[in-house]
């Protein structure tokens, strides 16, 4: 049988890292316009790369994702999600410059280059955050018929997220830290985020909430 | 502290904007006889053409008050009508004949026209990132092309890149792409002002037109100190702009400035230019807070910092 407090924790923790993976996937991406511009410039094309790529990855994310809960949904899988992302979140600190300085020799026209480059380092990290969302639906589902308003719940909580990542980030963070700093900052949260899903799925009544999920 | 600064910033840019809405058609017929002859919405921002008398001048994002981004005399178009302008042509006191020259920013075309006529030997690359503007120097503001002069529709940090790459210099550089509503953070940074420095050649010259006011006055200066070390701060009373002039090989005695503006004044006359005036307004001083941070590719909030004190 299900403990409801635990069960409780469990939803709660599930909402506030969803919200956690929406504020990350905007605050990645207005940083992508910083780190695309020193080789592709700041022109509209560089943000149409930018948000085709996230939005692409995004989609393909969702549809992975959906796809992975309906094979034995746990907590312990959900927290890989959080962990794979801010991993391959790494390169884009760690080898950005090389990364553009290829794709900057290689393509001439500045939209195509700052296209593949968006692609090259955002693809991986927004896909994994794009599974989240329908593997936090199906961990907080119990019945059919409150399936619509549980959704709604965390569309409200991760597009939230992004709104607020998306202020924070261009009014205040760029301001105060520099660029790698931020992404730094996401990396952090996102596996902080992993922490707490695991520390939920290892609670003293843990078979309980594996239970529940692994229905 | 720094959250009050900007909701006060923040509060009064929007009462700025509501109060320039509602005046929107005050704005537009400002001056008798102001006329609009021009209006095209770019993919970066709004042009706008207006003529009083011969005067007429180019306007950037007119709603939300920008100011003149460069007029003509239609019957002198020679001459030049803003401070700024003519005071970019101080770098010359450094580099009186250059045989290669890349201006980053068209607007009306007064600055590449204008070097052209002086030095039709010479090759210039002019950089504008938006082809309405172009197409808006061509028609209404006397801009030509020749065989030695070409405008490259392109962002400047890209161009200037590639040239590097391809080991191409110039003896002449004007950096004058800041100006208008919406700043380009990505041409202010330490890492841009190290790709100019590959492009210039070791007597060349490098002028960039800048902010005088707020913060990003501090963060620009310590920037390029940075990079180029000591360089010219060039102000003008009636301008409120601040010229740049630096180069690689150290900057010349004030005697040098004031005996090469005599050789050139008489050239530059036509232009309005007083090149007389301009040694004794060029300091190596400091005037600015040396503590404020150097602007990088990580760190360049440069429209945040506009509106900081």
């Amino acid at each position: 049988m299900i403990s409801r407090p635990n069960q409780k924790i469990m939803r709660s923790t599930i909402l506030v890292v969803a919200f956690i993976s929406g504020f990350a996937i905007m605050t990645v991406e207005l940083l992508g316009g910083r780190v695309l511009s020193p080789y592709f410039g700041s022109s509209v094309y560089v943000w149409g790369s930018l948000i085709t790529i996230f939005m692409l990855s995004l989609s393909i994310g969702y549809l992975v994702g959906g796809k992975l809960s309906t094979r034995n949904p746990s907590l312990r899988f959900y927290a890989f999600f959080f962990i794979i992302a801010a991993i391959f979140i790494l390169p884009v600190i760690q080898f950005a410059d090389g990364i553009m300085e290829q794709i900057f020799l290689l393509v001439e026209d500045p939209r195509y280059g700052s296209l593949l480059a968006a692609a090259c380092m955002y693809f991986l990290p927004i896909c994994f955050l794009g599974m989240i969302s329908p593997y936090s639906i199906r961990l907080l589902v119990e019945h059919e018929h409150h399936s619509g308003h549980i959704a709604g719940q965390l569309y409200f909580v991760s597009t939230l997220g992004s709104a607020l990542g998306t202020l924070a980030t261009s009014f205040y963070f760029v301001l105060w830290f520099d660029v790698d700093q931020i992404l730094w900052g996401v990396i952090v949260a996102l596996l902080l985020s992993a922490t707490a899903v695991l520390l939920v799925y290892n609670l003293p009544t843990k078979s309980a909430a594996r239970d529940r999920v692994s229905v | 502290m720094k959250l009050n600064r900007f909701g006060i910033c923040s509060l009064r840019r929007a009462c700025l904007l509501l109060a320039s809405l509602f005046g929107g058609l005050i704005t537009t017929s400002f001056a008798a006889g102001a006329e609009t002859i021009h209006e095209e919405r770019s993919l970066y921002r709004d042009i706008t053409v207006v003529q009083t008398g011969p005067r007429r001048c180019l306007i950037f994002n007119v709603r939300i008050g920008d100011r003149n981004q460069t007029c003509v005399d239609i019957d002198k178009p020679e001459k030049l009508v803003f401070s700024y302008t003519r005071m970019s042509f101080a770098g010359l006191l450094l580099m009186p004949e250059p045989k290669r020259i890349l201006v980053a920013g068209l607007g009306g075309g007064s600055i590449p026209m204008t070097l052209t006529d002086l030095f039709p030997d010479a090759y210039i690359d002019v950089l504008e990132i938006d082809a309405a503007v172009f197409n808006v120097a061509k028609q209404y503001f006397f801009y030509q092309e020749n065989e030695n002069m070409k405008v490259h529709v392109m962002d400047a940090r890209i161009f200037i890149k590639r040239a590097a790459m391809s080991n191409v210099q110039y003896d002449y550089i004007v950096l004058d792409a800041f100006t208008g509503d919406y700043i380009p953070e990505h041409l202010l940074t330490r890492e841009f002002l190290l790709e100019v420095k590959q492009i210039l050649s070791p007597d060349g010259v490098l002028v960039a037109n800048t902010f005088s006011t707020s913060a990003l006055y501090d963060h620009e200066s310590v920037t390029y100190q940075s990079v180029y070390g000591e360089f010219f701060n060039f102000k003008m009373p009636a301008s409120g702009n601040r010229i740049i002039i630096t180069n690689l090989k150290g900057l010349p005695e004030r005697g040098e400035l004031i005996a090469q503006a005599q050789q050139l004044s008489e050239r530059l006359e036509k232009y309005d230019i007083q090149i007389l005036d301009y040694p004794n307004r060029m300091s190596t001083a400091v005037d600015w807070d040396m503590s404020r941070r150097v602007l990088t590719d990580q760190f360049s909030p440069a429209n945040l910092l506009r509106d900081n004190r």
